[in-house]
């Protein structure tokens, strides 16, 4: 059936999928980028019991709900259909971003806000549980056999695509408010703007179809009564859920997250990079290598999807560390030498009082220019007590731009780990959806993957930094933590995967 | 190759449990090192959360290794009719 769908309805549907999917992905990114903005507003300066919810908000919902949203949503989409399942997900999603962006701030309404936001949040993790799952089963279940990695990899662009235009948006919005205008509401800019994606998105997908083979199966009275049931009691179909987590999706994940976030994190919190640079330079890489996942996904329908997976958690594994050490290496201005500062701007001196107390912090700041084009600020804070004089604090390196030369080879860093990323995430929808039959795929596939990328993935940043916190560790000893997983993903990958494609996906 | 499958089934189900007490003993050492209340809360919370998310893991790992101990993924299906 799906075989002799005429090629500009496939398009149609790729386009219709992949519009509402970025569109999610856009929404979920926002929260997190914009997380400490909205901590000011959203959250009481004193922690107390708000400290809570802001974890629970920030920390939590990310992670345990997506797994959840898939089994409601997947459950969902086998009893119903797929349509009306990622159509309620979009409008659950972009309903509570555009109601973020309403909230109004602590000082207004207290405890309500952080409360709101919260089970916002929620609802968000929940949306994008069921949302992927429905998508890749619905693209997969219209595209003929043999470009079935070429048809879903669309999908796959999504979740880079989503990250890039939250990325894009806040950098515009923040450059044309300015830095206080838009921390003090522009910030609330790009949540509502969600609301006109999500209805023009909603539009376009109403138009749809139900999938063709779910249509069968219910024409036929075989679509399953106990979706969660079939998928986890049944041991032939469990113990395949187990094979798609530990061999691809996990190994998947934590390269994913490691690419596109922890780098981000690294460059701005342990480099110090300038805050517009670090994002430049992300932005620059995911546009360079977001094609790679088309090609990867129409690769994987010659020569299967096991092995480029598999690559791609290989090349991680082996090239993480001298990469980051290159980032630290590129970025570290203590051995400057006089001879190579172009110029210093000493800014005026701040001195704040310490609450509770006579003494106060003295804050010196320095502009310094390089040579070579390469900016920073040098930041010492003082403490000035009336009984023991000037206590000097330690200098500080901050808000560090880099010299082009160096910029572009960071950008080429960047591409390299997201090219990993299109290697391992290009192939990985039509793989699942291809170890999963029709009636309780949407369940099925749904579970590992958010398992691998909202657990083990989402973790990626959390986890670094706590190994990095250990005793005798280093800037990069959080980096054992995705190498570790990525390597086990690829033995158990390799050593249990088959590379064989199931042509027939309907049944 | 079945022989490898079934032997590295062993060090799965091994792994599960030797992974939930790394973890353990981190939440624990973790939540000791805290200095306020505030803090303490937070990061109860936090390895509360992980260690949540992180047993059905474990367990989920160890039945992997049963599987392959007991060599049902000795041959795996050509086609999801099989399932």
């Amino acid at each position: 059936m799906s075989d002799t769908l005429p090629k500009n309805n496939i398009f149609k549907v790729i386009g219709a999928s992949s519009l509402g999917t970025l569109i999610e992905w856009y929404d979920f990114y926002i929260f997190g980028s914009l997380a400490v903005i909205i901590g000011h507003q959203l959250f009481p300066e004193d922690a107390g019991a708000s400290a809570l919810i802001n974890t629970l908000a920030i920390f939590a919902a990310g992670f345990i709900v997506r797994p959840f949203g898939a089994l409601v949503f997947g459950r969902l989409g086998d009893l119903i259909g797929r349509k009306y399942t990622f159509l309620l997900t979009l409008v659950l999603m972009g309903g509570s971003t555009f109601f973020i962006g309403l909230i109004p701030s602590y000082k207004s309404i207290g405890y309500a806000a952080p409360i709101l936001v919260l089970i916002l949040r929620l609802v968000q993790g929940l949306a994008l549980g069921g949302e992927y799952g429905g998508a890749a089963t619905y693209v997969a279940e219209h595209a003929p056999k043999d470009k079935r990695g070429f048809f879903t990899s669309w999908i796959q662009t999504t979740a880079t695509l989503g990250l890039f235009l939250s990325l894009g948006i806040i950098v515009i919005t923040k450059n044309i408010l300015g830095a206080e205008t838009f921390g003090d509401w522009g910030w609330r800019i790009p949540f509502l703007l969600s609301i006109v994606l999500v209805v023009v998105s909603i539009y376009i997908r109403m138009k749809m179809h139900e999938s063709p083979m779910f249509s069968k199966l219910k024409a036929e009275g075989n679509i399953s009564k106990n979706p969660l049931k079939e998928s986890f009691n049944n041991k032939a179909n469990f113990k395949m859920v187990l094979l798609a987590l530990f061999g691809a999706t996990m190994g998947q994940g934590v390269i994913w997250y490691t690419g596109q976030f922890y780098a981000q994190s690294f460059l701005e919190n342990t480099c110090k990079l300038d805050f517009n640079d670090s994002r430049y330079i992300l932005l620059w890489g995911i546009a360079f290598a977001t094609p790679f996942f088309v090609v990867f996904g129409a690769w994987s329908d010659k020569v299967g999807r096991k092995w480029i997976m598999l690559s791609g958690m290989l090349l991680g594994i082996l090239f993480y560390r001298p990469i980051y050490q290159m980032f630290l290496d590129d970025t570290d201005y203590t051995k400057i030498e006089q001879t190579d500062i172009l110029s210093a701007s000493p800014a005026p001196v701040t001195s704040v009082l310490i609450a509770n107390s006579t003494d106060s912090l003295r804050t010196v700041s320095t502009k310094i220019m390089l040579k070579n084009g390469a900016s920073f600020n040098k930041v010492q804070t003082d403490t000035v007590s009336a009984t023991k004089g000037i206590l000097l604090g330690k200098e500080v390196i901050k808000d560090k731009v880099l010299p082009t030369p160096i910029f572009w080879k960071f950008v080429g860093l960047i591409f390299f780990q997201i090219l990993l990323v299109t290697m391992v995430y290009g192939p990985i929808a039509a793989f699942l959806v291809e170890l999963f039959p029709t009636k309780i795929r949407y369940t099925s596939m749904s579970l590992p993957y958010h398992i691998g990328n909202g657990v083990f993935g989402g973790l990626v940043p959390f986890i670094a930094t706590l190994i990095a916190s250990f005793s005798g560790s280093t800037p990069l000893s959080g980096l054992w933590y995705p190498i570790g997983i990525a390597a086990l993903s690829l033995v158990i990958g390799t050593i249990y995967l088959s590379n064989k494609r199931d042509e027939n996906i309907n049944d | 190759m079945n022989t490898l499958k079934k032997f590295l089934g062993l060090v799965w189900m091994v792994l599960g449990p030797l992974t939930m007490t790394f973890l353990f003993i981190q939440a624990i050492d973790k939540v000791g090192l805290t200095h306020s209340d505030i803090e303490r809360t937070n990061t109860i919370l936090q390895w509360a959360i992980i260690l949540f998310i992180f047993l059905p893991i474990s367990l989920g790992l160890m039945i992997f290794g049963f599987y392959a101990w007991k060599g049902e993924y000795d041959r795996l299906p050509e086609s999801s009719e099989e399932l």
